[in-house]
């Protein structure tokens, strides 16, 4: 792989150690993947935050590079493994919230803001279109190619931060206009709402693996709809970009190469979204936790989640999982205290997937989410319902 | 070219430098890709099965804890690691990291086809690391043989067969 003059400095440590290892990272995926250069970013999204997912290895890891790494683009952070501030009132141990609030504040050493959420484009990280950054989290990964067009690959924990710390990727993949090509058409025959997204995200990610979807609706879906689909995508499949036709930025260019290429269709029905529905729960059972918000959830969903609950007193627990700056607007807007008056509860910096909610005493999680339908059975090892929330809710009698 | 000479030094080499003499009789030298710094000699302990170090390898102790692998209940601590390649979850990076701090971990890796995992858990624990070796390496070294990996200049070298 080719460096300039100055990398080649950063190789040889003369920025110091943690400079070089990071740089040696970055060559090493570089030469992995068949790069042939670095390419300078202009952000960064940061995972392997939850103590429960990375442990005592990563926590001693972070800890020893942020006494002298400190990051050269705006960085943001993945979720924790508990709500930094109410972690006690939601049950969390005060053992695994001490290793916890070492991980993040480690983080934070290295000039990285402690945002704590899978929604960086919600709270101020919003990449411009063609920018190049390096982002892992992989339902931010697809919003990030999809929604705004900038490019990064799906990096992991350690090559995002060592890319935050050079202040450089290594230029493979997404990267390069070739990376971005759609080689799926799938076309949505039946018009969809709520969950929908996400079953349609699951299973064409089955479908396509590390694959390029170019998505026909037939009613233009919100941002909070592409974001479901979007995160089931990349949970089920490796997915890491896809185009809606007329919406996504790079939709005219793509439609062009579906039209060229003549690439494989794929026509999706009302059965086989009923069908993907039922296959992500693992149970019948009424949830006695419902999680909302994965990925983190939106002031408009907040809005919409204290619409459906104004009024009701709950039998399970609610959670609306977000960032603590969302939160801070839902609280102004009033829908935190519809929702705590319900009986439920706004969660901030983490969620049901990275949270040791298996050390609580849930049994049964209900979600509105396929990426969480996912990944809660196996991480958790609990049952999970998924449907939309108003189907989730039981009201006491 | 004078025998007699080569003689003698032969001799004193082997009453001098045993170790030394078996090197250069023995050593064979196979051209690699750098992927992580350094340079170790060691005992080689090698398998054909790809590893995965979350939940694969016990950090702690350094043995294979994955029943269904090749090496189960080995200890790879203090050996060069010879594997086709890596698998699992990216945690895997770190779990290299802290073997390292442990002084557990293998004291090099050499891989057929590096992947991110060990790749970045080998430069993060500073273990030398090379991968695409340019001969059938799986079949040509052994268990017990004695090699040198040297990651700065990218080969490897058989020092001694067991």
């Amino acid at each position: 792989m080719h460096l300039t003059r100055e990398e080649e400095k950063m190789y040889d440590g003369e920025e110091g150690l943690a400079v070089e290892k990071c740089m040696e990272i970055l060559v090493a995926l570089g030469d992995i993947y068949g790069a042939e250069k670095l390419v300078p970013i202009t952000s960064a999204q940061i995972s392997g935050v939850s103590y429960k997912t990375i442990g005592d290895a990563g926590l001693e890891f972070i800890e020893e590079l942020s006494n002298d790494a400190r990051v050269r683009v705006p960085s943001t952070l993945n979720p924790a493994g508990v709500d930094l501030k109410i972690w006690k009132e939601l049950g969390f141990s005060e053992e695994f919230t001490k290793k916890q609030l070492a991980i993040v504040d480690a983080y934070q050493k290295m000039g990285i803001s402690a945002t704590c959420t899978c929604t960086p484009y919600l709270v101020g990280n919003v990449p411009t279109f063609g920018s190049h950054i390096a982002w892992s989290e992989s339902s931010a990964v697809c919003y990030a190619n999809s929604i705004l067009g900038a490019r990064t690959n799906r990096e992991g924990g350690p090559g995002a931060l060592s890319a935050a710390i050079c202040g450089r990727t290594a230029n493979y993949g997404y990267h390069l206009d070739e990376g971005r090509r759609p080689n799926l058409f799938v076309d949505l025959e039946t018009a969809v709402e709520g969950s929908d997204f996400g079953a349609i995200g699951y299973m064409v990610g089955n479908n396509i693996g590390g694959g390029i979807p170019y998505f026909k609706f037939k009613r233009t879906p919100s941002t909070d709809q592409l974001k479901w689909l979007g995160a089931a995508l990349a949970s089920s499949g490796s997915v890491a970009l896809y185009h809606v036709e007329n919406i996504t930025p790079e939709s005219k260019w793509a439609a062009k190469i579906v039209s060229d290429d003549k690439i494989e269709k794929l026509i999706v029905n009302k059965a086989d979204i009923n069908e993907t529905k039922i296959k992500l729960s693992t149970t019948e059972e009424k949830p006695d936790l419902i999680c909302v918000g994965c990925p983190h959830a939106s002031l408009e969903e907040i809005k919409r989640v204290s619409e459906t609950v104004a009024g009701l007193k709950l039998e399970n627990m609610l959670w609306v999982c977000t960032s603590i700056s969302v939160k801070a607007s839902a609280d102004r807007m009033g829908y935190t205290e519809i929702i705590e008056n319900a009986g439920g509860k706004m969660v901030c910096d983490t969620c049901m997937v990275v949270a040791p909610i298996e050390e609580l005493d849930y049994k049964v999680v209900g979600v509105d989410s396929a990426k969480a339908a996912n990944y809660v059975p196996n991480m958790c090892g609990l049952d999970v319902v998924y449907n939309d929330l108003k189907n989730l809710i039981i009201e006491k009698k | 070219m004078n025998t007699k000479v080569t003689e003698i030094n032969l001799l004193t080499e082997k009453f001098l430098y045993p170790q030394i003499k078996v090197l250069t009789m023995e050593s064979k030298i196979i051209k690699c890709r750098k992927i992580s710094k350094g340079y170790a000699e060691g005992e080689v302990i090698l398998t054909k099965d790809p590893l995965s170090f979350l939940g694969g390898v016990n950090p702690k102790k350094g043995i294979v804890i994955d029943s269904k692998h090749e090496l189960y209940n080995k200890n790879i601590a203090g050996k060069v690691l010879f594997i086709p390649s890596g698998k699992g979850s990216t945690v895997g990076s770190y779990v290299l990291y802290q073997m390292a701090k442990n002084k557990t971990a293998p004291l090099a890796i050499v891989a057929l086809e590096a992947e991110p995992i060990i790749a970045t858990g080998a430069i993060m624990a500073g273990i030398p690391m090379v991968d695409r070796p340019e001969e059938e390496i799986l079949d040509l070294v052994h268990n017990g043989d004695i090699v040198a990996v040297d990651a700065d200049s990218g080969f490897i070298k058989i020092l001694k067969t067991s």
